[in-house]
């Protein structure tokens, strides 16, 4: 078994930022099949389609997942009680490959930082930048500085951190690291892959909209390219975490 | 213990729940939550002639108990389905129905002598998505066009052949009739329905193709509604579809007329509804007494 839906009790859930909030979730037997980069699938009381959350960190029979209220899906999953069960289908998709031996920059843009604590702690003193819109935004700094991060801080307004983008960070840090990897909002994800061109090898998480979450209805698809060939291929299967070449981002 | 297999134009299944086309790919997905066996039938993603790429994202957005997508017959195309993808499914121990979809009648034709001289066991001809520009919905909108389809399909098919309806339509006694007269062994209904859904935020569609097909237990009335006009317009078996999510609605499918079911949509909130459906229906029919499908099918009695 590589995944099932199966209830997860609810441990924690605590609200981090504005609109965000940390799930700790408990069921052993699929939060050890967990790896770094891959999501769930939460079903949401009342909706018709599942939540596709990114994982956050794990711990022997629980997962942490950090999502950001967007609409009434994660609006009620805000709102749902400590000690309540949720059904959960995991673990999804395929992950962030780490090596061992080399050194990792992880590059996070808001809510696309929680999946790159959970591959950061697979590491040796990893690199991490992580961008946020604004201060009321910004997550998981002291999670990454408990695991020995090397750890970047950035605001588009400046309001706290460093003042720009996390590619001015990752500009003057390229050089220190054998590997990258990102994920983010997708003009972020291009413009990471753009530093790493010809420098580093680049892993970038995508995310889309997403039916079953396992491959099958094909509503997630995107093109990529594979060898020398394109090929529509799915973010909840064959993703969401792919080489940076293998993308199209577009524009 | 019912007895809850159906024989739809000779071909036996084991229960009346389908999966329905699109939503359950070539099955190889959900083979690693449960065998397939327990299903009476996998209906295919909807296949064309050659590979299709489908529509730019995003493809789907929710609505009130149900969803839109718009995914535009994304498929590897008929020559691979044969080649990588029925042998396997067709190990399944289940009823394999291909759902085919195309431009043209030739495309249809094409397609149907080539899944004629395979393995599968029953043909689906889908002239009722609403996602591609052309091919699929245009042909099934008009009696007189459901009609021509059908029959030029019908000279090439050496299998049963399904013929699904869109519930985009005036009249859909009159559709079913006119697939019948044609030369349908069955008919499955319905298909999605169009809809839109705008983000308020961006004042842009959310779905890419700007309009999608709605499905789920929204859709659910109006499908048990089209499937009890059909029911009595036609003699042909009926696979009732459109928004089942629980046993009780799979009763009353079979009520208004259905022979068997396709279950879609329910599989994205819980890929084991179709189990639990056939678990609810059989303790239903134990509970009251149905012996068979067959003693459901068409009982509803209206005023």
């Amino acid at each position: 078994m590589s995944y099932d839906t199966q209830l997860f009790k609810l441990l924690e859930n605590k609200r981090i930022a504005d609109g965000v909030f940390s799930w700790t979730v408990k069921n052993s037997e699929l939060s050890a099949l967990a790896e770094c980069g891959q999501f769930v699938n939460i079903k949401v009381p009342g909706r018709t389609l599942r939540r596709p959350i990114s994982i956050c960190d794990k711990d022997e029979d629980t997962l942490r997942l950090v999502f950001q209220v967007k609409g009434e899906g994660t609006k009620i999953m805000s709102e749902m009680r400590v000690g309540s069960e949720v059904e959960i289908l995991a673990p999804l998709g395929h992950g962030f490959d780490i090596k061992k031996g080399r050194r990792y920059c992880f590059v996070g843009g808001g809510i696309g930082v929680p999946p790159l604590l959970f591959a950061a702690k697979q590491t040796e003193n990893p690199l991490v930048i992580t961008g946020f819109r604004s201060k009321n935004l910004v997550i998981l700094q002291d999670d990454f500085k408990e695991i020995g991060s090397e750890l970047y801080l950035t605001t588009d307004d400046g309001t706290d951190g460093i003042h720009g983008f996390v590619t001015d960070v990752l500009k003057e840090h390229i050089g220190e690291v054998d590997e990258v990897c990102a994920c983010g909002p997708l003009p972020m994800l291009k413009a990471v892959a753009a530093v790493c061109k010809d420098k580093v090898k680049c892993q970038v998480s995508l995310e889309e909209r997403m039916g079953c979450g396992i491959g099958a209805c094909l509503v997630c698809s995107c093109k990529t390219k594979v060898g020398d060939e394109e090929v529509m291929t799915q973010v909840c299967r064959r993703g969401p975490v792919y080489m940076a070449e293998e993308v199209f981002f577009g524009g | 213990m019912a007895d809850l297999s159906v024989n739809i134009c000779g071909v036996e299944f084991k229960n009346p729940i389908i999966a329905a086309s699109g939503t359950f790919g070539f099955g190889r997905e959900f083979s690693e939550l449960y065998p397939l066996s327990n299903l009476g039938g996998v209906s295919s993603k909807g296949i064309t002639l050659e590979p299709r790429d489908g529509n730019p994202t995003p493809r789907i957005a929710e609505c009130e108990s149900g969803i839109l997508n718009a995914v535009g017959l994304q498929n590897p195309g008929v020559d691979h389905f044969i080649e990588y993808d029925l042998d396997w499914l067709k190990a399944q121990d289940t009823v394999v129905i291909a759902n085919i979809a195309g431009n043209t009648a030739e495309d249809y034709c094409a397609m149907a002598d080539k899944l004629s001289a395979s393995s599968v066991d029953m043909i689906e001809l889908n002239i009722s998505c609403p996602n591609v520009k052309c091919g699929g919905v245009q042909f099934g909108t008009q009696p007189d066009s459901v009609a021509s389809i059908t029959a030029e399909v019908k000279k090439h098919c050496k299998k049963p052949l399904i013929v699904k309806l869109s519930p985009n339509v005036k009249d859909i006694a009159e559709i079913a009739r006119a697939a019948e007269s044609a030369g349908a062994d069955a008919l499955s209904m319905i298909n999605t329905l169009t809809g839109m859904r705008i983000d308020i935020n961006t004042a842009r569609p959310i779905i890419h193709n700007n309009t999608g097909g709605m499905s789920g237990p929204a859709v659910f009335p109006v499908a048990v509604r089209m499937v009890w006009q059909a029911a009595g317009a036609v003699k042909i078996p009926i696979i009732g579809m459109g928004g089942i999510s629980k046993w009780q609605d799979a009763v009353e499918m079979l009520m208004a007329g259905a022979s068997a079911l396709q279950v879609g949509t329910a599989l994205f909130n819980d890929p084991y509804a179709p189990l639990k459906i056939n678990n609810g229906l059989n303790d239903f029919m134990d509970e009251n007494g149905y012996n068979s499908i067959k003693e459901l099918t068409g009982i509803v009695e209206p005023y």
